[in-house]
């Protein structure tokens, strides 16, 4: 049964874990976003639904858990926040490269470093580009309320089961601490051994008998076959972006100009836009719901019709560079953002965009 | 008389585990870790648990295990191997799950994954090769390096104040509760073999009872990166390794 709740978006996340059939949770405290495994340690899913919630000795254990229930095809999933997320990227680019289905979740605090512990866009780049090492991608979802906190936990499993690949969420502090009206989902059990031998029985790790046996491994020394290898995973990400590009658009029917902004940020641009329309100026929203694919193509359509971009973040300009390129110069892409911790207001987004577009 | 009149089941004496593929090992000749490769296929095979075992290879020289031992693998990144089979043993509790880790894997780069899934008390065995050297990437140093043993990062001879000392990892695991069984042996001699082999057995048969990690560390010889002949690596192993890292069961409960 679907239920209506006033709940904290970091809390959404491990209750729709439960909810979504999730088989295990492997964390390490870190501010902001600690309450995902204080609220899975409260709620006891072992003892409910079987799911298996560990706390870790360090990020590098949690990430390398994911590597290693991912590889029995279990749906499993971390969480963690910016300087966690960096430790996490070993085992992350192990997980790409061995294409195996997983969650991570990022509530972004400020950096480098240890930085601080207020919200932040400022890992846009590691989250999208990689952030490990070699040629990989994330499927990258951006969640702006925390209703998208418990929709995207439920999508990021499906996207990552439907291409082998790991899912991120990438929200950042205010939505992880923030509280909202969510409606949670129904329960889905988590799948039997069936069913997972139906799903993922060509390769995952369930003990080999009557077959070849499985290895989960990124290991290919001999370079030829590492680069056909390479292609393949190349061939996943278009049509990862051929298939799922999300985005929402917001006023841009008549808009002159376009904010791109996602999460929190994206709704702060929101007021933005109320406050500009008062004073005469036509603004609309692009809010990109998958960074990685990023609406590439919404973006170049509405060039046409717009006279600039302004690409609004918590960092000192990172998804302005995926908005240059799909605007390829065709007309003026700008960026405004705060660091350190520092939200916007709607004022000082607007009072940018005068500025920078000399309106 | 024929060759068929000999080869028969009857007259069998010696036979290649059916657990151990065809591939040609990588591993140089008097290596110690074809031996004890063997052994775990042997150990599985006898136990009948083919299906019910997934293995996790390391970085290192036996990265490719998996290309030798019949059953399921995942390749953990370099010392993560303990977390790694933490979460398979965990979502696959009937399962029979095991870590095959060299020194530089489990004693330096994953001491902390090492020692917080003995803590946890994990139900899983650990194999350790212990050839106090880094084989694959060429004979550099290792935690379990012996003082003035010259390897390609200590060229001449490991020196306490520069690079610390010799590391009894084993030793320092047996101290925490979650082990339940921790056993050194080596590969040496036939008879050392069959202890080997007995204490794998062993480990095995504990994941069953449930009562925490079976740590065998088997020490092996390097030749290659000890740049010995097979036959002077084992006397320089038995001369210089053993009396730092005696043999026998360091914990049984």
């Amino acid at each position: 049964m679907a239920e209506v709740k006033l709940m904290k978006g970091n809390e959404v996340i491990a209750e729709t874990a439960i909810r979504c059939g999730c088989d295990g949770y492997f964390g390490y405290p870190i501010t902001p976003q600690s309450e995902v495994m204080e609220t899975l340690m409260l709620r006891k899913p072992w003892e409910e639904t079987g799911m298996v919630v560990l706390q870790a000795e360090s990020e590098v254990a949690a990430i390398n858990m994911v590597y290693g229930g991912a590889s029995c095809g279990k749906k499993v999933m971390t969480s963690s926040s910016s300087p966690g997320i960096s430790l996490k990227q070993e085992g992350i680019t192990y997980i790409a490269g061995s294409e195996l289905p997983c969650l991570i979740v990022d509530v972004m605090r400020g950096g480098p470093g240890l930085g601080t512990i207020q919200p932040s866009q400022s890992d846009y780049f590691q989250a999208t580009k990689g952030g490990g090492h070699g040629d990989y991608h994330l499927i990258v979802l951006a969640p702006a309320s925390v209703q998208e906190m418990s929709d995207f936990v439920v999508l990021g499993f499906d996207l990552a089961f439907k291409y082998r690949n790991p899912a991120m969420v990438l929200a950042d502090g205010v939505i992880g601490q923030m509280m909202e009206k969510v409606i949670l989902p129904d329960y889905t059990p988590r799948r039997t051994k069936e069913e997972i031998e139906k799903q993922c029985g060509n390769w995952a790790l369930t003990g080999k008998k009557n077959r070849e046996r499985h290895v989960i491994t990124s290991l290919e020394l001999e370079a030829h076959r590492q680069e056909v290898f390479n292609e393949k995973l190349q061939h996943k990400y278009r049509e990862i972006e051929a298939n799922e590009v999300r985005y929402e658009m917001l006023n841009c029917e008549d808009a002159e100009y376009i904010f791109v902004a996602y999460g929190s940020t994206a709704r702060i641009c929101q007021k933005s836009i109320q406050l500009a329309r008062e004073a005469g100026i036509k603004v609309g929203l692009l809010r990109p719901i998958t960074l990685y694919p990023f609406p590439m193509q919404p973006i170049s359509d509405l060039c046409s019709k717009v006279k600039g971009f302004l690409s609004v973040e918590m960092s000192a300009g990172q998804m302005v560079e995926d908005v240059r390129l799909a605007v390829n110069g065709r007309v003026k892409v700008d960026h405004y953002g705060r660091m350190g911790g520092v939200v916007p207001t709607p004022e000082e987004i607007l009072v940018a965009l005068k500025e920078k577009f000399s309106i | 008389m024929e060759l068929t009149d000999i080869i028969k089941e009857e007259n069998l004496i010696l036979k290649k585990s059916n657990l151990l593929t065809d591939n040609v090992m990588h591993y140089c000749p008097g290596c110690t870790h074809g031996v004890v490769h063997k052994l775990v296929a042997e150990v599985i095979e006898e136990l009948g648990i083919q299906d019910q075992t997934i293995g996790v290879s390391p970085v290192g020289c036996s990265v490719f295990a998996y290309n030798y031992i019949d059953i399921d693998w995942a390749e953990a990144a370099h010392g993560r191997a303990p977390a790694v089979a933490t979460a398979i043993q965990r979502l696959h509790p009937e399962k029979y799950v095991f870590t095959y880790q060299g020194d530089g894997d489990l004693a330096s780069i994953g001491c902390a994954e090492i020692m917080h899934a003995c803590n946890r008390g994990e139900n899983i065995v650990v194999i350790f090769i212990n050839n106090a050297i880094y084989g694959m990437t060429g004979g550099q140093m290792a935690p379990t390096t012996l003082l003035g043993q010259v390897t390609a990062t200590t060229p001449y001879g490991r020196d306490a104040k520069l690079n610390g000392f010799p590391m009894k990892i084993t030793e320092l695991l047996a101290q925490l509760d979650g082990t339940c069984y921790v056993t050194r042996q080596s590969a040496d001699t036939p008879a050392a073999v069959r202890k080997t082999k007995a204490a794998l057995k062993k480990a095995f048969q504990n994941t069953r009872l449930d009562k925490g990690v079976s740590f065998v560390e088997v020490v092996g010889t390097c030749n290659s990166g000890w740049k010995m002949t097979p036959v002077d690596a084992n006397k320089w192993m038995r001369d210089n390794m053993f009396p730092k890292y005696p043999l026998g069961d360091i914990k049984d409960i």
